[in-house]
């Protein structure tokens, strides 16, 4: 479904991503692993196309996105959730999710208001609620909705676990594995090994810019080395 | 002064709203969008006019023909502003703010001097509106029928407007990509495309408000600095990005605007007070108070911080050995200038106007770079410095020295006061009240005839008999201007500099590690206010003659634009961008009749080439340099 | 007396109540965490507590003396750091430089206009940063820092003036799980040799449970509980409004 093959990727001089190749498959829930700083978020940023790679391939079910625009990637069905939230404050609920509104597509779950109220009841009550007057969990869910709306096929999670109460992380975990019950492939990244343990099947580890490990959720909870060395568990 | 005049004056305060509404709409629309401050949104309204003159001189007979004309002139403008947007300001969306502005400047340039070649210098007056010639009884008193239509057009551009933007897809992606545009275009939006229609209908509506101005005020080439002074006014009274609080805006100094004009004179204690001669300065004056009582506008909220600031700046070091040597080279050489320039008299007089403009810019730049102040008034101080010297020695007799010596305080005084408002702002809501404040000491020095000798200005102002030859006063011009920005820039290695950045980096961090970061601002502001005095002082003696136009608001542009050409993140570069900007304007203004538009092409083209600015630009180039050694 | 009382302090926003009748104390040498969903009124507490809010109600009490009022840089001059939650530090000066200008600030010596600022208390802003394992970046520009190092450069400048108090918003934020122990240790140990108090908010319980002397929880503003972390970890109402199932 989602395929990156050696990019690499600068903030100016920095060299901030080198080789980085992983693979989503259809349905499936893959967590990208770091620290602060390891590239995650720019991993992330590189496929939707807010990063520019400087080398490397980025296949989204069969077409090559790494010099589109971001809007032409989202309206192919790749949904994005960054990690600040960034929900439209003046904007109520549905307004949000209006912005996030594509048109169905073949193939992949359809996203309504009934059904977003279904998957997050909070937001099913207060449809005409500003942004702004949402707690932190409310606009997390929110910004997961606006995505789902797009009715995408795959999502980027950057981070949905950082800076919220436990209670809402547990929620966060709910509302994963039922997408991909849905269908919807993930990619997740995370600092939370805990979390990650909860909902994905594969995992990635990336290290100043470079993927370090990859293997299924079960073989990096038996490598305690790799846990220790990349993630200073 | 009768109930009857009160209410007519009233209706024409009614029908200024809908004409400032409309001016300004626009401005607001395309800032909440593409935070872009569009200077040229002006230019636009002027561009209106004049399309508008042409059409309904050849189909403007018939009543069809001039809505006709209105309309489509409208549409003219606004298909130029999508050619603008899509030629032009697409490629600086992710620029840093000023130099944004001094592209949108550099088209202010360019539209002036088409406007000139495409309409000639005289004002043209439009047709009057078929069908609406005559005028209304309204309580005994003629109103133009016109004027009542306008009432009626700016509430209902209003209420269109916001329709579209809370009952349309449309409208709901354009609120979105105010708060957040990177975002918009990451669900898929093509925000490219959002931002050409919002240019193209801001500046449509600019349009719209110049054609409908058609039959009440001529079409001249000053209507660009004019109409944008108003829809600056307007749009950061009301609060930026917010549509019903231009409406509110308009409204308000539209209406007080009628109401000084319906008082007229008034004797109080035996002198007579003249309030329609306020009319000149009355926006100025709302926007001063209303932004010391709201500093976000009425209606304005804080916006969410601008994801593309400046770059990061590099931590600042004293001169290097390098630096130094090449610095003494050039004050040897410039110690030399009157000795071997003797074959070129005018080389001496064009570098005494050069000395002036490069302490004018320092002193810019010591508040808007490590202050963080971007100032779009320094002209005030400049002219307060000129003023000051100027009636000192008329008005007081002083000798030229002691004139020279003390003019600048006056420029120190206004900055103190001044400066107290300001800096309780930021951004473009301090950019403006600057604005505001040097825009008021210029309607003083215009009107107050009496003791500033009015538009005529004070003439005679002859520097003492030891200065007579141009080469002392170079002498005198450079040991002030050298003195003067080694000064400066002594201050900003100082800890009181390093207190000024601080408070610029993070004033969260500043204040909590117990700067007060007002203080520091506020004294920041009257030091560059004095210096900058120093030159206006300076400037006043080599000219011999000062008029208003030395706190025009194109002096504070000019001052702008030095300072963004050579770099606001270098110590060199306002020293840079005033010599070559001021080089610049003496060689093409002399060439060439278009030497504005010449101008604004070399500073688009600067802005594309050089984003650092010119020193900026020249410094990463040399550090590229080491680190490829 | 304690170091820092708290009593009935309450802040409203458009007659929403942010924080309600909120009190407690903070003694030298101890380290408290202040935990709750987003949006309890953790951050609008703090902002109180330095000074950045002014408070409807209620007393805050530094040695006995009243803060309310004070602007956030006199409430630093009366002993009390701050590091935030998204760091602050000054992106165009040096690693050094940060440190220096709290020095110039403490000794007062900021209006200067003559001497070279970058030339003043070397010595000592080194031996700060040596304190906070930061010496070797002295020299680095403060914008191209790691996340982690920042936080660390906030602490170094907090204790610059020698303060009573540290007042720490989600200090480990964004960073790894060894990372965040580490910076709490050294707290810790800074808390003990200097004997100063803590105050801090946290989302990761690992770092709350390993370091906090005690804890208090906020919920919709008012306090719900507070006790040594075993006791509040065992409370229920913690568990389902915050803690959830994991903890």
């Amino acid at each position: 479904m989602l395929k990156l093959k050696d990019i690499h990727a600068y903030y100016g001089q920095a060299h901030i991503l080198a080789d980085v190749s992983l693979e989503v498959n259809a349905g499936e829930v893959v967590v990208l692993l770091g620290r602060n700083g390891a590239g995650k978020s720019t991993t992330m940023k590189s496929i939707i196309g807010l990063v520019k790679p400087a080398k490397g391939e980025v296949t989204f079910q069969g077409a090559r996105i790494e010099q589109m625009a971001p809007y032409k990637i989202a309206r192919l069905g790749l949904g994005y959730v960054p990690e600040e939230r960034r929900i439209f404050t003046e904007l109520t609920v549905l307004e949000n999710l209006e912005v996030g509104r594509q048109a169905p597509r073949a193939g992949v779950p359809t996203w309504d208001w009934d059904k977003i109220a279904r998957l997050f009841p909070n937001l099913g009550e207060m449809p005409q609620r500003p942004g702004g007057r949402m707690s932190g969990g409310e606009q997390q869910m929110l910004t997961i909705a606006r995505t789902l709306m797009g009715n995408p096929a795959c999502i980027l999670l950057d981070e949905p676990s950082e800076g919220v109460a436990p209670v809402i992380v547990d929620q966060m975990a709910a509302a994963i594995l039922e997408l991909k019950s849905q269908g919807v492939a993930i990619l997740l990244s995370e600092q939370n090994l805990h979390f990650a343990a909860e909902v994905a099947d594969r995992a990635y580890i990336i290290e100043k810019g470079r993927i370090r490990f990859s293997g299924t959720m079960a073989e990096l909870e038996a490598d305690a080395e790799a846990q220790q060395q990349y993630l200073a568990v | 002064m009768s109930v009857d005049a009160l209410l007519v004056q009233f209706l024409n305060g009614l029908a200024g709203a809908s004409t400032l509404f409309l001016l300004a709409v626009g401005l607001s629309l395309i800032f909440g969008v593409t935070r872009i401050v569009n200077f040229a949104h002006g230019s636009f309204y002027m561009l209106g006019i004049y399309i508008a003159y042409s059409l309904t001189a050849r189909i403007g007979g018939s009543v069809l023909g001039f809505w006709g004309s209105v309309v489509l002139a409208a549409l003219a403008v606004g298909l130029l502003g999508v050619i603008v947007e899509c030629l032009l300001l697409r490629r600086i969306y992710r620029a840093p703010e000023l130099f944004q502005l001094l592209a949108t400047f550099a088209l202010v340039l360019i539209a002036r001097d088409a406007a000139l070649a495409i309409w000639g210098p005289e004002d043209l007056l439009g047709p009057r509106a078929p069908g609406l010639k005559g005028a209304v009884e309204i309580l005994g008193r003629q109103f133009p029928q016109y004027d009542l239509a306008l009432i009626f057009i700016g509430p209902a551009v209003l209420g269109a407007l916001w329709w579209m933007l809370t009952r349309t897809r449309f409208g709901v992606l354009i609120r979105a990509a105010t708060e957040d545009r990177e975002m918009v275009g990451a669900l898929g939006v093509n925000q490219a495309w959002l931002f050409t229609a919002v240019f193209g209908l801001g500046t449509l509506l600019a349009g719209l408000g110049g054609a409908l101005q058609g039959p009440r005020e001529p079409a001249n080439l000053g209507l660009d600095l004019m109409g944008i002074g108003d829809a600056f006014v307007v749009v950061v009274v009301g609060g930026m990005g917010s549509i019903p609080g231009a409406f509110l805006a308009a409204l308000i100094i539209a209406e007080i605007k009628a109401l000084c004009i319906a008082i007229g004179t008034v004797h109080v204690f035996g002198f007579d007070f003249s309030f329609s001669k306020l009319t000149l300065v009355v926006e100025f004056l709302v926007m001063a108070v209303v932004l010391i009582w709201k500093p976000l506008g009425l209606l304005g909220k804080p916006s969410a911080a601008s994801r593309n600031s400046s770059a990061v700046e590099a931590p600042l070091a004293p001169p290097d050995k390098a630096a130094k040597i090449f610095g003494y080279a050039v004050l040897v050489l410039l110690l030399l200038l009157p000795v071997v320039g003797q074959m070129f008299p005018y080389a001496v007089v064009l570098m005494i106007d050069i000395l002036v403009a490069v302490l004018f810019a320092a002193s810019l730049h010591f508040i808007m770079g490590p202050g963080g102040m971007h100032s779009f008034g320094h002209a005030a101080y400049f002219g307060l410095g000129a003023y000051g010297a100027g009636l000192l020695m008329k008005q007081f007799s002083m000798p030229m020295e002691a004139a020279l010596g003390l003019g600048p305080l006056l420029a120190a005084a206004g900055a103190l006061l001044f400066g107290w408002f300001c800096v309780r702002l930021s951004g473009v809501y301090l950019a403006m009240l600057t604005l505001a404040f040097a825009q008021i000491v210029w309607s003083i020095a215009f009107q107050w005839d009496e003791v500033t000798g009015g538009s005529n200005g004070i003439i005679g102002l002859w520097p003492a008999e030891w200065l007579n030859q141009k080469a002392a006063y170079y002498y005198l011009t450079l040991a002030l201007t050298v003195g003067g920005v080694l000064f400066l820039w002594r201050v900003l290695l100082a800890p009181f500099g390093y207190a000024l950045r601080a408070g610029r980096d993070s004033p969260l961090r500043a204040d909590a590690i117990g700067i007060n970061v007002f203080n520091y601002q506020w004294m920041a502001f009257v030091l560059a206010g004095t210096v900058c005095g120093v030159a206006g002082s300076l400037f006043a003696f080599s000219k011999g003659t000062i008029a208003p136009d030395v706190i025009h608001v194109g002096r504070s542009i000019d001052g702008l634009v030095m300072v963004l050409l050579g770099g606001v993140q270098t110590l060199a570069g306002p020293v840079v961008g005033a010599a070559l900007f001021t080089w610049l304007q003496d060689a093409v203004a002399r060439e060439f009749q278009y030497w504005r538009a010449a101008l604004g092409v070399a500073i688009l083209l600067l802005v594309m080439v050089f984003p650092l600015g010119v020193a900026g630009s020249v410094k990463r180039l040399l550090r590229r340099r080491e680190v490829a050694a | 007396m304690s170091l820092l009382e708290v009593n009935g302090l309450t802040k409203a926003f458009g007659g929403v109540r942010a924080v309600s009748e909120v009190g407690f104390t903070v003694e030298a040498g101890e380290i408290l965490a202040l935990i709750g969903p987003n949006g309890a009124g953790k951050s609008t507490c703090f902002n109180m507590l330095n000074g950045q809010l002014r408070p409807d109600s209620g007393s805050i009490k530094l040695g006995g003396v009243s803060t309310i009022g004070l602007k956030p840089r006199r409430v630093w001059r009366m002993g009390v750091g701050r590091t935030f939650q998204i760091t602050a530090t000054f992106g165009s000066m040096t690693v050094r430089e940060n440190v220096q200008m709290a020095l110039l600030s403490h000794r007062g010596r900021l209006k200067n206009l003559w001497v070279r600022a970058r030339e003043q208390y070397v010595a000592e802003a080194d031996a700060l940063l040596a304190r906070v394992g930061m010496r070797e970046q002295a020299e680095r520009p403060c914008s191209v820092l790691a996340y982690g190092d920042l936080k660390r450069l906030e602490l170094a400048v907090a204790l610059a003036n020698a303060p009573k108090l540290l007042l720490m918003d989600e200090p480990t934020a964004g960073m790894a799980p060894k990372e965040r122990i580490e910076l709490m240790a050294l707290t810790a140990d800074i808390v003990k040799s200097d004997s100063i108090g803590v105050l801090f908010t946290e989302h990761d319980m690992d770092v709350v449970f390993r370091h906090a002397s005690r804890m208090i929880v906020l919920n919709r503003g008012q306090l719900i509980a507070g006790g040594v972390p075993a006791e509040v970890r065992a409370n229920p109402e913690v568990q389902r409004i915050y803690l959830g199932s994991r903890h």
